[in-house]
């Protein structure tokens, strides 16, 4: 992405101000607009400008367009492997990113290498383009683990499940990063929090909003809104439109096409860039669907219509790509042939990993509660130790 | 079982799930199928879902049609992985057996059996306890329980690896044994052992791994309390607190549960306000007695509640607010011109409400002999629904158990009730000194939504009005 480091960008005024793309929404662009570089059929829109003058464009060479095709198809295929691992039994649950590739590897394409990022439970793209193995979160969702990688090597913290927690966490982080010195300079650090339009209701994502304004922390909240909080839509989440809010909190709020790929990584940069220099806060709404259900364990038929889901088919993250590179003659037949092979080979070599992890030795709950252990702890690993001998077959 | 065949067991599809319908197979025996293809719609509690094939190959066995419901962990499907391998050979012997394979549920090792045989897991009910799918635990292969005898090694962690010490003192009971440990035994006998006054410490347990049972508890107390030492009154008591067999339990069904249901419904969705008035009722009671002595009214019977009645509709008539009915359904206020005035009555059936209806238009002489018709009809037990139903306003007699007044709850449907109490001979002030006058405490509970405080009040003023001066009101107002 070197190449492309350097021709994607913003050019924005020195006023904050908020906004969509101004007078050139697309047709199919929620009421107010978003920022779309790439339409639905393939067009490449080359720049946009939005009401307050901000200009967003992306210019990649063709290997950086067809690297970011692979990302794309790469992470759905790796998605649906885990999908059907968990209905076969071997995953206790998945929660499926299908619909959302576009606004996870665009904007984890845009993190520079220094930027900390602090996903949710769904970011298995962003994971993938931090460059972790993408088996590491499968020991989580397995349950022989606790889905653990170092955060701090990868600069990708550990998957949260409570909603919104992560937000706080992250914008403490940036307040650190500030006071460690190092923004201000285009070489600066720069955080990124992900969650959803259902956190948005959540009290933490409000008051980290408050911090990361008040301290002008170097912080970017990207909201993925795939239009559900499980089965709560979102004109039940919020009166305006989510990205709207950040003018309460005091820094700009933008609306990118979530299944713009090319729209999440120019906006995403910019703001990046914007925070590691010193600007303070972004809240970047990626207007997005989740094509999937919530978790394995949801059932989404039971609160929305196939139609809705079928006219969102017609914005898929994926094709647009591939028709764009078709178009171009940037990608032929046998590109996006091997592409589809190269992912199913990941996938058959993901599958066969995971169900090669081995169980965990029950007593070994207790080895990460504390770093250093507890005489409280301790006791009750021998004792559990002891009860768990009592069985046939314990391997004690 | 052979590695070529393989059996796909029913997995846990949504965290605790215990069981899932077969919805369509999307296969049949003899297909080839590869990895991860949709075999079989499968509905569980939380969603319908399509499982994708665990291993391609051939499908050599379908289990369960489609309808069948189907518990987590029993085999669904089998494949033959190796198809190219040549035939099978004969009779695969897990094919035909309907158990759970192997290793398919360790039951949970968090908490112990749930009811229903399921084991409490943290997330739902868990899976169904299937026999023998639980790890059996050492030394205990026997079903029979463990015997007292402590003679042979126990290998098992929580009995106290300590042997029992010889005790010093030859003259302690062997019944009182020396521990290394906590006692065991469940809550419940713990608190029965307390409520009886047994320290757990002294009762050799019988129970598994020696935990003292709710039997051991309750004949180390009768031993206790053989001896004269034993307070004689501490265990009576605090057992006779809690005597089952001096409890009365009776079903809750016909008006009692109606009556029940009614009044839930009416305190929970209409917000209740209820006002008094204490009034002078002395000329109500001489208008009764001249009533008495007309020949039109000699065979009927005249009561105070003629006149509360009389006073209630003619107030009706000025404040009609009153009369009327919430309509959630079509978020109206449905105002009547007529009054179906109903008669709280007691009965052995429970408490009823019939109406009048159309109070309104009766003759005073007519309103007194459908009241007089109306409890006849209630004492003897034959009030129809239709007397029951679409009443508008009521009257609650408490007056006639001695009782001065009550906050009733409205009947589901009315915005008015008033509680008519008893009347009393009671020293008043009466033209500026003190008399003894016939005196009555008015309640009146009105539905807030639609009834505000000056309403309720200027109604229940005007039904004291009357009853204070019933001809003066009568000449004043009709």
């Amino acid at each position: 992405m070197a190449k492309g480091e350097r021709k994607a960008g913003a050019t924005r005024p020195a006023a904050p101000a908020s906004g969509g793309a101004g007078d050139q929404h697309p047709a199919d662009a929620p009421a107010g607009g978003f920022v779309q570089l790439l339409t639905p059929d393939g067009e490449h829109l080359g720049s946009v400008t939005t009401a307050d003058g901000t200009t967003y464009a992306v210019d990649f060479t063709v290997d950086e367009y067809k690297g970011l095709y692979r990302d794309l198809v790469t992470v759905r295929r790796l998605d649906a492997e885990a999908t059907a691992l968990q209905r076969q039994g071997e995953l206790g649950l998945w929660a499926s990113l299908l619909g959302q590739e576009a606004a996870q590897v665009g904007s984890g394409r845009a993190l520079r290498k220094q930027d900390m990022a602090f996903p949710t439970y769904r970011e298995h793209g962003v994971l993938y383009c931090r460059g972790i193995d993408p088996i590491m979160p499968f020991g989580l969702f397995r349950g022989v683990d606790q889905g653990g990688w170092d955060a701090n090597e990868h600069k990708f913290n550990s998957y949260t499940i409570v909603i919104g927690s992560q937000t706080l966490h992250a914008t403490g982080y940036a307040m650190g990063v500030t006071m460690d010195g190092k923004t201000g300079t285009p070489d600066g650090e720069a955080v990124i929090a992900y969650f959803g339009d259902g956190a948005t209701s959540q009290g933490e994502v409000n008051e980290s909003f408050v911090w990361a304004g008040v301290f002008n922390a170097p912080m970017v909240f990207f909201c993925q809104n795939n239009q559900y909080a499980i089965s709560e839509p979102l004109e039940r989440q919020t009166r305006i439109p989510l990205y709207k809010r950040a003018g309460g909190y005091g820094f700009p709020g933008i609306r990118i096409d979530g299944n713009d790929v090319l729209a999440s990584y120019a906006v995403t940069r910019a703001a990046l860039d914007n925070a590691r220099n010193g600007q303070g806060p972004t809240l970047i709404e990626a207007y997005t669907y989740r094509m999937g259900a919530h978790t394995s364990s949801d059932d989404p038929t039971r609160y929305r219509i196939a139609s809705e889901v079928e006219s969102w088919r017609a914005k898929d993250p994926i094709a647009r790509v591939k028709a764009f590179l078709a178009k171009q003659q940037m990608g032929d037949a046998d590109f996006f042939e091997e592409v589809d092979a190269t992912a199913g080979k990941l996938a058959l070599d993901l599958r066969e990993r995971v169900l090669a992890m081995p169980d965990p030795q029950p007593v070994t709950m207790f080895d990460h509660v504390y770093p250093n252990g507890s005489p409280e702890l301790d006791e009750q690993r021998t004792a559990f130790s002891a009860y768990h001998a009592t069985f046939e077959g314990s391997g004690h | 079982m052979s590695t070529r065949i393989k059996e796909f067991n029913l997995p846990d599809l949504g965290e605790g799930l215990t069981e899932g319908e077969i919805l369509a197979w999307l296969v049949k025996v003899g297909d080839t199928i590869e990895l991860n293809q949709p075999i079989v719609e499968v509905e569980t509690a939380k969603a319908a879902v399509e499982i994708p094939a665990k291993w391609a190959g051939v499908v050599t066995r379908i289990f369960h049609e489609a309808g069948v419901t189907v518990e987590v962990g029993n085999p669904i499907i089998a494949i033959d992985t190796d198809p190219g391998a040549g035939p099978l050979a004969v009779s695969p012997p897990a094919a035909s057996s309907t158990e759970p394979a192997e290793e398919v549920i360790e039951a949970g090792l968090i908490g112990g059996p749930a009811p229903g045989g399921r084991t409490a897991v943290l997330v739902g009910y868990g899976p169904r306890e299937a026999s023998g799918k639980r790890r059996p635990r050492i030394g205990t292969a026997s079903a029979a329980p463990v015997a007292a005898a402590p003679a042979a090694p126990v290998p098992a962690a929580p009995v106290p690896a300590v042997p029992v010490q010889a005790a010093p003192a030859p003259a302690v009971p062997p019944a009182a044994p020396v521990r290394s440990g906590p006692v065991l035994a469940k809550p419940p006998v713990r608190k029965l052992a307390r409520d009886l006054g047994v320290d757990l410490a002294t009762i050799q347990g019988t129970g598994p791994v020696g935990s003292v049972t709710r039997e051991d508890v309750q004949k180390a107390a009768e031993g206790a309390a053989q001896p004269a030492v034993a307070p004689a009154t501490a265990p009576a008591t605090s057992v006779a607190v809690f005597d089952a067999s001096r409890e009365q339990r009776i079903p809750v069904k016909g008006v009692r549960k109606l009556t029940a249901e009614n009044m839930v419904a009416s305190a929970f969705t209409a917000p209740h306000v209820t006002e008094f008035l204490t009034v002078d009722v002395t000329r109500t009671m001489k208008a009764l007695d001249k009533l008495k002595a007309r020949p039109d009214f000699a065979e009927l019977r005249v009561s105070p509640l003629l006149m509360v009645a009389k006073a209630v509709l003619l107030a009706v008539k000025r404040h009609p607010m009153v009369n009327s009915s919430w309509s959630a359904a079509t978020n109206e206020i449905v105002v009547k011109e007529y009054v179906n005035l109903g008669i709280a009555a007691a009965t052995e059936r429970g408490l009823i409400v019939p109406n009048v209806k159309d109070a309104g238009r009766l003759t005073l002489r007519e309103l007194a002999e459908s009241l007089n018709g109306l409890v006849r009809t209630a004492k003897s037990g034959k009030t129809t629904p239709a007397d029951m139903s679409h009443g508008t306003l009521s009257i609650t007699n408490v007056g006639v158990f001695g009782i001065d007044t009550g906050t009733p709850i409205l009947p589901p449907g009315e915005s008015a009730i008033l509680a008519f109490g008893a009347i009393r001979p009671t020293p008043w002030v009466h033209k500026g000194k003190i008399k003894v006058r016939q005196v009555t405490t008015l309640g009146l509970s009105f539905d807030h939504r639609i009834v505000d405080g000056e309403l309720g009040s200027k109604f229940l003023r005007d039904i004291g009005v009357f009853l204070t001066d019933p001809e003066a009101a009568i000449l004043a107002w009709t």
